[in-house]
């Protein structure tokens, strides 16, 4: 019956419409509150911040006539000539650039070594120590907390300048980050399996490689794989402070004002992560593709 | 009463048979879970030969290592308390600026950026690729280019969060609107709605929540990179730090670093109390 749908009697109506009104003012308070506070802590911000805008109008100049300096000079007449000019030192920016992504590699593969370790230790339904658990997931936040360049110039200072230190960094950076990733994934694992192990009369080891590793391997690969990526990027980094790779010919660059090195060495890295990017992307779908199939 | 009853030796060749694919790996799976780890191993050496490791500096090194950190007990602020207060306020400026600034200007950005809700297939894909152009250039390279646009100082780490972020959650935003349903944009159309209406009503409150937490995280990790960005120039506390380690005041490198980790565990534990405000406790995990 088409009258039945608008049989709501006029005074039910109001009290619904009264209702939605007051629900509507409340959530426009609400916004209201959120808005006022995030203007204090704007204006505070601002003043610590030493906010200056019209120092950045002013200069706003300087930053677009950056980018059209450091861009090279490249004419369709000799454009070899050019590009050859403009990558003057490709071979050894090569090797740098080699130099940083295996930085990224050992630091990750030790930080994931380390991590893989302990994170068994961590997980609340497996660890069999509660001290140790506790003990463990401090020492995981510490290491990502703590700056990775802070690491890195401590051990600039103690093994001298060069990749080992910039390996060091990053590998305790990363047994940060990855230890937690891992211990979360073990946290969500199925226990059905441990405990039919368990059942068998194994062992805390045999137990976890049986019963929780094939659960979480997978995932681990692709935690690992997708950190060694965002390595590669603060490979470049750690080297400004003399750990090693391309990050410190890129700080000369930018400090001393060479210009067209500076957006050499950019596009280099650029494009190494990219390419990076795209493997592991590649790879990383495969093993999430392997896990849903099984 | 029922007994365990041992397989019989005829029974286990019978269950050997029937599941031999579990028993008996064949040659090549053999082989390639041995290539994997072997691989590995073969790219391991290669990079400790490429980079010329000098093992023997990892005795001494460590050795200095364990003198720093017998340096850091006690820690000390060697009397400069309120310069470390205020570098860290300045620190945790620079990530809400510089967070908030990032948010306002990739917020439309990621519409065009969304297959869903961009004007032309052509604006998309030039603008996925200038954010991961803008994403793959680290947030410290951006402050030494911003140190020389704008001075030394806080403001030029502000506008390096910002424009690095700006990227980074470009990405993520867009990435949020392709993953709504377009149902309720097209109620919204159906009931006729502008595009503009059907965004508003039809699609904002589905990314809302979920933009909002990657906010909330990307100022967790901001803090983070706001603690270092200090050592280009750029404001804050990494100024302090860099010296400190520099000129070897290592309980003052462990004071910093202390304040570093209490506020860092303090905004985490403020935002994560807001993202579950927001989302809820389900959506986090």
């Amino acid at each position: 019956m088409a009258s039945s749908i608008l049989s709501v009697s006029q005074a039910r109506l109001e009290v619904l419409v009264a209702d939605y009104q007051r629900e509507v003012v409340r959530r426009r308070r609400q916004s209201l509150l959120v808005l006022a506070v995030l203007a204090v802590l704007i204006v505070v911000a601002g003043r610590f911040g030493e906010v200056d805008l019209k120092n950045l109008i002013d200069n706003i100049s300087n930053f677009t006539s950056y980018f059209s300096r450091i861009l090279p000079k490249l004419s369709v007449a000799h454009f070899g000539a050019d590009v050859a000019d403009w990558y003057w030192n490709l071979t050894g920016w090569l090797k740098l650039l080699l130099d940083t992504v295996l930085i990224a590699y050992l630091g990750t593969l030790i930080g994931a070594v380390g991590a893989f370790a302990m994170a068994f230790l961590a997980a609340t339904n497996l660890a069999p120590s509660g001290t140790l658990r506790w003990s463990i997931k401090r020492a995981f936040e510490f290491c990502r907390t703590v700056p990775n360049l802070v690491f890195a110039l401590m051990f600039v200072s103690a093994f001298g300048l060069g990749p080992l230190a910039g390996i060091l960094a990053i590998a305790i950076h990363s047994f940060g980050t990855l230890g937690k990733l891992f211990t979360e994934a073990l946290e969500n694992i199925d226990m059905r399996p441990i405990e039919g192990v368990r059942s068998t009369g194994s062992r805390f080891i045999e137990a976890m490689r049986f019963g929780a590793l094939p659960q979480v391997m997978s995932t681990f690969a692709s935690y690992t794989l997708l950190r060694f990526e965002i390595n590669v990027r603060e490979g470049s980094v750690v080297g400004m402070v003399g750990a090693g790779g391309i990050g410190q010919d890129l700080f000369v660059a930018i400090r001393k004002f060479y210009y067209t090195d500076v957006s050499a060495i950019l596009l280099m890295i650029i494009v190494c992560v990219a390419v990076i990017d795209l493997v592991t992307e590649r790879i990383r779908h495969r093993l999430s593709g392997q896990d849903t199939g099984r | 009463m029922t007994t365990l009853r041992m397989p019989r030796p005829d029974d286990a060749t019978a269950l050997l048979d029937r599941h031999r694919g579990l028993f008996n790996n064949e040659p090549r799976q053999r082989a390639a879970a041995l290539a994997v780890p072997l691989g590995f191993a073969a790219f391991t050496v290669f990079a400790i030969w490429w980079l010329d490791i000098p093992f023997s500096q990892i005795g001494p090194g460590l050795a200095s290592l364990a003198k720093f950190i017998a340096l850091m007990f006690p820690p000390s602020s060697g009397g400069h308390l309120n310069l470390l207060l205020t570098a860290m306020g300045e620190t945790l400026a620079i990530a809400f600026l510089g967070t908030l600034i990032a948010t306002v200007v990739a917020f439309p950005i990621s519409f065009l950026a969304a297959s869903n809700t961009t004007p032309h297939a052509v604006i998309h894909f030039a603008i996925r690729r200038a954010l991961d152009t803008i994403r793959s250039v680290d947030a410290l390279i951006w402050a030494l280019v911003f140190v020389g646009v704008v001075g030394l100082g806080p403001f030029a780490g502000i506008l390096a969060i910002a424009v690095s972020d700006t990227g980074a959650l470009g990405k993520l935003f867009s990435e949020a609107i392709e993953s709504t349903e377009a149902r309720a944009r097209e109620s919204v159309l159906a009931s006729g709605g502008t595009g503009l209406l059907a965004v508003r009503f039809g699609l904002l409150p589905q990314v809302l929540p979920i933009i909002a937490g990657q906010i909330l995280y990307y100022f967790e990790s901001n803090v983070r990179s706001a603690t270092i960005i200090g050592i280009v120039g750029a404001g804050g506390i990494g100024l302090q730090l860099s010296e400190q380690i520099r000129t070897y005041d290592f309980d003052q490198v462990a004071f910093a670093v202390i304040m570093i980790l209490i506020t860092v565990s303090i905004i985490d534990w403020i935002s994560s109390k807001l993202r579950f405000a927001i989302i809820g406790r389900r959506a986090v995990a």
